[in-house]
C-alpha cells in the first residue's frame, strides 16, 4: 500500500478531472470541430505586458497555443481545438499553477457572441455528465445553469459593485485591483455571468468594437466567483496587431521584464485569417467547479512543491 | 530583502516600523491584468490584523528577529524582568505581551524570548511547568457527589482543575500549551 496516502485520496477528483476532459473532448468532436496538437516548446510567446514565459533551451514554453492555432485558422481550418498545458511564470495561489491545463477554441466568420452560445453549451454539458443536472452547488452557492445567463458590460460592473467609473478606475492605476478584489466575488453567484467589453488596451489580440472603439470585443465568463475562460472576437489586421506587440513589448522592457523576439510568421499569415473568434478556458479551474474543490491544489495529482 | 515571490504563510517581515507574521496570503490575477498579492498579517507586537495588497515589483524588509535563552528573574510592579543567559542583560515585558505564559512564571524558569530591534516581544515558557499547589479544598472521603475534579490555586495564582486527592503543598505538572494539569511530581 501507497504510504502518499494525500495522493491516493486524490483519486475520486481525478477520476472526475479524466472524465471532465474526455467529455470536453466528445463534445468538440460532435460540434465538428477538430482537435490540434500543436508544439509546447516555442520560439515567440504572444508579448503581454503581464504574463511572463518560462525560458526552455533558448525557446519558450507556451503560455498558450493562441498563435499556432491562428495560424491554422489562417491556413483554412475552421473550426480548432487544443487541450495542452501551459506554463506562466510565478502564478501560484488557491487558483493558479505555473503549469496549468488550458483548453482553447476558435472558429472562423464568428464573433465573441457565438462563443457565448457555446459556453453555455458546454458547461451544461459536462456538469450533465458529471451528474450535476442543471445546478452547480459550489461553496455554499447554487448556479443555476439552465435559466438566461448574465451578461453585463465591465462598465456597468464598475457602476454596479465599486464606488467610481470605469474610466477613473484606469486613469488612477485601481482597474485591476476593484476588478479581483470588489468586482469578482460578485460575479457568477446565481447564474454564470459574461463580463464583456473590456477596455481598448486590455485586449491586445482583440477586435475593437465597431459602435465604440474605446472598449474591445472580450468576455471574460464567471461561475461562483472563479474566472473560467477569456474570449476575443479576434483582431486581423496585422499593421494594428504589430502595433500593440510593440506597445507590450516596450511596457515590458520597461519593467525589466524578459523581451520576446516578435512572433514574425504568426504576423506574416494573420493577414489570411477570417474573421474569427477565440476562447481560453482554465481546466484545472472547470475541474475545480464541478467536483466542489477550494483549492487548485486538490484538482492535480501533483503540484509544484510535491514534485 | 523580501519580493513578493517570497510571500507565504509564516513570514516575518517589517512594516511601517513593527514586526508582521503572515497569517494568510493568496495570488490573485484578474484575465490577463496584473498581478496582486493579497496577504493577511498579524502585528507580532499588538496582535492587529491587517488586510494588505501588494503588486509584483514591490519589496519588503525581513523582520529582525532573535530568538534569546533566558531566565525568568521577577515581577517588578507592572513588568516581568527575564535575564539573558548569556550576557546577564535584563528585558522587561509588559502583562499584554507576556499573555499566558504569566500563569507558569515562577523565578528561575528557563524561557525562550523572542526579541525585536532588541525588545522583548513575546515569551515562550517549556511546554510542561511544575507549579506548587497554595489552596485547594481538602478531598473529603467516601464524597458520593461523583464530581472528579476540584479548583485549585498554584504559586503564580492561576486557578485550574485538578484530580480531587489533589493537595495543598504539592507540587504538581501543568501542560502550559493547554493550560491544563497533567500529573503530580512523585516523591
Amino acid at each position: 500500500m501507497s504510504n502518499n496516502w494525500l495522493l491516493a485520496a486524490k483519486r475520486g477528483r481525478l477520476e472526475a478531472r479524466a472524465n471532465i476532459l474526455q467529455s470536453s473532448r466528445d463534445f468538440f468532436r460532435t460540434e465538428g470541430y477538430l482537435e490540434t496538437d500543436t508544439p509546447l516548446l516555442i520560439p515567440a510567446p504572444a508579448p503581454e505586458a503581464h504574463i511572463d514565459a518560462i525560458p526552455a533551451g533558448g525557446l519558450f514554453l507556451q503560455t498558450s497555443p493562441e498563435l499556432c492555432m491562428k495560424r491554422l485558422l489562417a491556413a483554412g481550418y475552421r473550426k480548432i481545438f487544443q487541450i495542452c498545458h501551459c506554463w506562466r511564470s510565478g502564478e501560484r495561489g488557491s487558483r493558479h499553477l505555473p503549469e496549468f491545463t488550458m483548453l482553447e477554441w476558435y472558429r472562423a466568420d464568428s464573433d465573441y457572441t457565438v462563443l457565448m452560445g457555446e459556453c453555455v453549451k458546454l458547461i451544461r454539458y459536462l456538469a450533465t455528465t458529471c451528474g450535476m443536472g442543471g445546478v452547480i452547488g459550489y461553496r455554499g452557492m447554487s448556479i443555476d445553469l439552465q435559466g438566461e445567463w448574465e451578461r453585463i458590460t465591465v462598465r456597468q460592473a464598475f457602476e454596479r459593485y465599486t464606488s467610481i467609473s470605469m474610466d477613473e478606475a484606469l486613469r488612477e492605476g485601481v482597474f485591476d485591483e476593484l476588478m479581483a478584489l470588489e468586482i469578482e466575488p460578485n460575479l457568477g453567484t446565481t447564474t454564470p455571468t459574461f463580463i464583456c467589453d473590456y477596455p481598448a488596451e486590455r485586449g491586445a489580440l482583440a477586435r475593437l468594437k465597431h459602435d465604440d472603439p474605446t472598449v474591445a470585443e472580450r468576455f471574460e465568463l464567471y461561475i461562483a466567483g472563479l474566472e473560467l475562460a477569456n474570449a476575443f472576437s479576434e483582431l486581423t489586421d496585422p499593421k494594428e496587431q504589430r502595433n500593440r506587440f510593440q506597445e507590450e513589448a516596450s511596457y515590458r522592457i520597461a519593467r525589466g521584464q524578459l523581451p520576446y523576439p516578435m512572433p514574425e510568421p504568426f504576423l506574416a499569415e494573420l493577414a489570411a485569417m477570417p474573421p474569427s473568434a477565440g476562447i481560453a478556458l482554465g481546466m484545472d479551474r472547470l475541474v475545480m467547479l464541478l467536483t466542489g474543490a477550494n483549492s487548485i491544489d486538490e484538482v492535480v495529482a501533483f503540484t509544484p512543491e510535491e514534485l | 530583502m523580501y519580493t513578493v515571490a517570497d510571500l507565504k504563510k509564516g513570514l516575518k517581515l517589517t512594516l511601517d516600523g513593527d514586526p508582521y507574521v503572515v497569517i494568510a496570503f493568496d495570488f490573485a490575477k484578474p484575465g490577463k491584468g496584473q498581478a496582486l498579492y493579497r496577504t493577511k498579517m498579524r502585528n507580532m507586537i499588538t496582535g492587529s490584523i491587517l488586510d494588505r495588497t501588494y503588486r509584483s515589483g514591490e519589496t519588503f524588509e525581513p523582520a529582525s528577529l532573535e530568538d534569546r535563552k533566558m531566565q525568568y528573574l521577577y515581577k517588578e510592579e507592572e513588568h516581568y524582568v527575564f535575564m539573558d543567559n548569556q550576557n546577564y542583560e535584563q528585558y522587561r515585558m509588559d502583562e499584554d505581551s507576556v499573555g499566558d505564559a504569566k500563569n507558569y512564571l515562577i523565578d528561575n524558569l528557563p524561557v525562550d524570548v523572542l526579541l525585536f530591534k532588541d525588545k522583548a516581544i513575546a515569551v515562550d515558557v517549556p511546554n510542561f511547568v511544575n507549579l506548587r499547589v497554595t489552596q485547594t479544598d481538602p478531598w473529603v472521603k467516601g464524597d458520593t457527589s461523583g464530581s472528579d475534579s476540584k479548583p485549585a490555586t498554584v504559586e503564580t495564582g492561576y486557578v485550574l482543575r485538578v484530580p480531587p486527592f489533589i493537595e495543598e503543598d504539592e507540587l504538581i505538572v501543568i501542560d502550559t500549551r493547554t493550560g491544563e494539569y497533567s500529573t503530580r511530581v512523585k516523591g
